[in-house]
């Protein structure tokens, strides 16, 4: 018996999505829009973190060293810099490489290269490459390094320069840039989903009260309140899931169209330069396809499927 | 088998719709209720079904109280009870095949005796071969038809119609009324209301005349007298 009702309901519900076309289209447009909110939601707070880690990880700050420190000494301190619990990693750049990186940067300018034969010497000091976990974090890393001012066998203090104060301004901002765009991002996220819940409420109760005349007869006849309100929710399901399925293709193509699109406007070898973030959606898209596929399917059929149960609820008081 | 006690009906506005009515309705009996618009024939119907809950007094289905029935109870009731309204109210996006086999559904009746009963039913009012039409399709007698099929294929215990003709020509009355009729001779209760002298006047029959709320008459082989 229960196998019967349940297999009645689900068919009618199935026959009533199929005649009643134009309203189904309505629904679909309209959870589908929603549910494209939704996506955007997931996309934007992609990027926008992708965009966050690229510009965190770019900025640091470099610590320089008289030409006449010692590499062991620069070693030491590298080692006792790790151990902060504010620093994400250290790189050591010895003046060689200083060297070789600026060679290989100018090598196609004559002008910089004459220059540079002229001063005979390597000009360029070591240096110290740290990152911290959080931007916040740079001001007390480069207060530890100036209070600590480690000094060679000679006693002279080996740190020359610390670049933090140059790039303090940046800093600064960006960690209070960075909480305040997070919770913003929030705000936003909470108002577009309370939006589109309304709105698809508002549409499936629409589309249910059009049916209320049948509602009524229904009741009349007899029919029990599952009877009557099964079909609608099965109906509101079907929506659900075929606005998911067009919502999750349309999301695939706006993450590969952008990806072309940013190579296309930047050239790929521009892009590589710069090292533009290219492949955020794409990348996005199909390592976290699952979740983002229970999401979106999910949010489908709750919005679908609760909206039918709850907007029939009031015409099955007869 | 159904009793009418000291039954009145007050719309919100004040209008009283049924106005402190008793009566009995016996099994296998042929009632026709008449009256002109207005007189409380319809709103009568209503509260025997729970569609409307009266304002005063009891309505006994045998010795049930209708009012003081639970929701499962109700739709139980319900299903003993075929009712036929004055615009059809079939379901627009069924066929007419759907539209009858979904009240048998409602019953729990197995899809063997849905799909062997159906197109029985529809023979009987001479509609076999409309069966997959949608309602939009018919005319007013054949959905009129639609709705008595309706009615009766769960087999209720009484067949209730209110105005069933009122949209209809005369052709399409009679055979209408034939139908209930038929109905009534197979061993079902019929309540007809109407304000159709010359149905009246066709069924012979127990006639109940209502004026403004009140029972004005009640003759067992009556005329229309208003």
């Amino acid at each position: 018996m229960v196998f019967t009702t349940f297999k009645r309901i689900t068919r009618t519900g199935f026959v009533n999505f199929w005649r009643n076309g134009f309203l189904s289209f309505a629904a679909i447009v309209i959870i589908t829009l929603s549910l494209c909110a939704f996506g955007g939601i997931i996309f934007t707070s992609a990027f926008g973190r992708a965009l966050l880690a690229d510009v965190k990880d770019k900025v640091d700050i470099n610590v320089y060293f008289a030409l006449t420190s010692q590499q062991s000494d620069i070693l030491s301190l590298q080692k006792e810099i790790n151990v902060l619990p504010e620093v994400a990693s250290t790189t050591y750049i010895s003046r060689d490489q200083a060297l070789t990186s600026f060679q290989a940067k100018w090598q196609n300018n004559a002008l910089i290269m004459q220059g540079l034969t002229e001063i005979g010497d390597n000009p360029f000091p070591a240096a110290l490459n740290i990152k911290a976990k959080d931007p916040g974090q740079y001001g007390s890393i480069a207060d530890y390094l100036t209070s600590k001012n480690p000094l060679d066998a000679s006693g002279t203090p080996i740190i020359e320069k610390i670049n933090y104060q140059e790039n303090k301004l940046i800093i600064d901002r960006l960690s209070r840039i960075i909480p305040v765009a997070e919770q913003a991002g929030l705000a936003v996220t909470v108002i577009l989903i309370i939006v589109s819940v309304i709105v698809v409420w508002n549409t499936i109760r629409l589309i249910i009260y059009t049916a209320k005349d049948e509602i009524s007869v229904m009741k009349l006849v007899g029919a029990s309140n599952i009877y009557v309100r099964g079909p609608l929710v099965v109906s509101g399901i079907m929506y659900g899931i075929i606005s998911a399925i067009i919502t999750l293709a349309l999301m695939a193509a706006v993450a590969y169209w952008s990806d072309t699109l940013i190579l296309r406007l930047a050239g790929v070898q521009i892009a590589a330069d710069f090292g533009l973030i290219v492949n955020v959606l794409s990348d996005y898209f199909r390592q976290n396809f699952p979740e983002i596929f229970v999401i979106i399917m999910g949010a489908g059929i709750i919005l679908g499927g609760v909206s039918s149960y709850i907007a029939a609820r009031r015409y099955l008081r007869v | 088998m159904i009793y009418y006690d000291k039954v009145s009906k007050v719309y919100p506005d004040k209008t009283i719709a049924v106005d402190n009515v008793s009566f009995g309705i016996e099994p296998k009996e042929f009632v026709t209720i008449v009256g002109q618009s207005g007189a409380g024939k319809t709103t009568l119907m209503k509260m025997l079904i729970a569609e409307e809950w009266p304002s005063h007094g009891a309505i006994f289905f045998e010795s049930a109280n209708i009012q003081r029935l639970n929701k499962r109870q109700m739709n139980k009731l319900r299903r003993r009870i075929g009712m036929v309204f004055q615009d059809y109210r079939l379901i627009p996006n069924k066929t007419v095949y759907e539209n009858i086999a979904f009240a048998m559904e409602a019953t729990g009746k197995n899809d063997r005796e849905v799909s062997s009963d159906v197109p029985h039913v529809l023979e009987l009012v001479d509609l076999g071969h409309k069966i997959w039409n949608f309602p939009g399709e018919l005319s007013g007698g054949e959905k009129q038809r639609v709705a008595i099929a309706r009615a009766i294929v769960t087999q209720p215990d009484i067949v209730i119609a209110d105005e069933p003709t009122g949209n209809l020509d005369p052709t399409n009355t009679y055979e209408i009324i034939r139908i209930l009729q038929k109905i009534n001779e197979l061993g079902t209760t019929v309540m007809l209301a109407t304000h159709n002298k010359g149905v009246v006047d066709t069924i012979g029959g127990r006639i109940i005349t209502m004026d403004k709320g009140k029972v004005i008459k009640d003759s067992r082989e009556g005329k229309y007298i208003l």
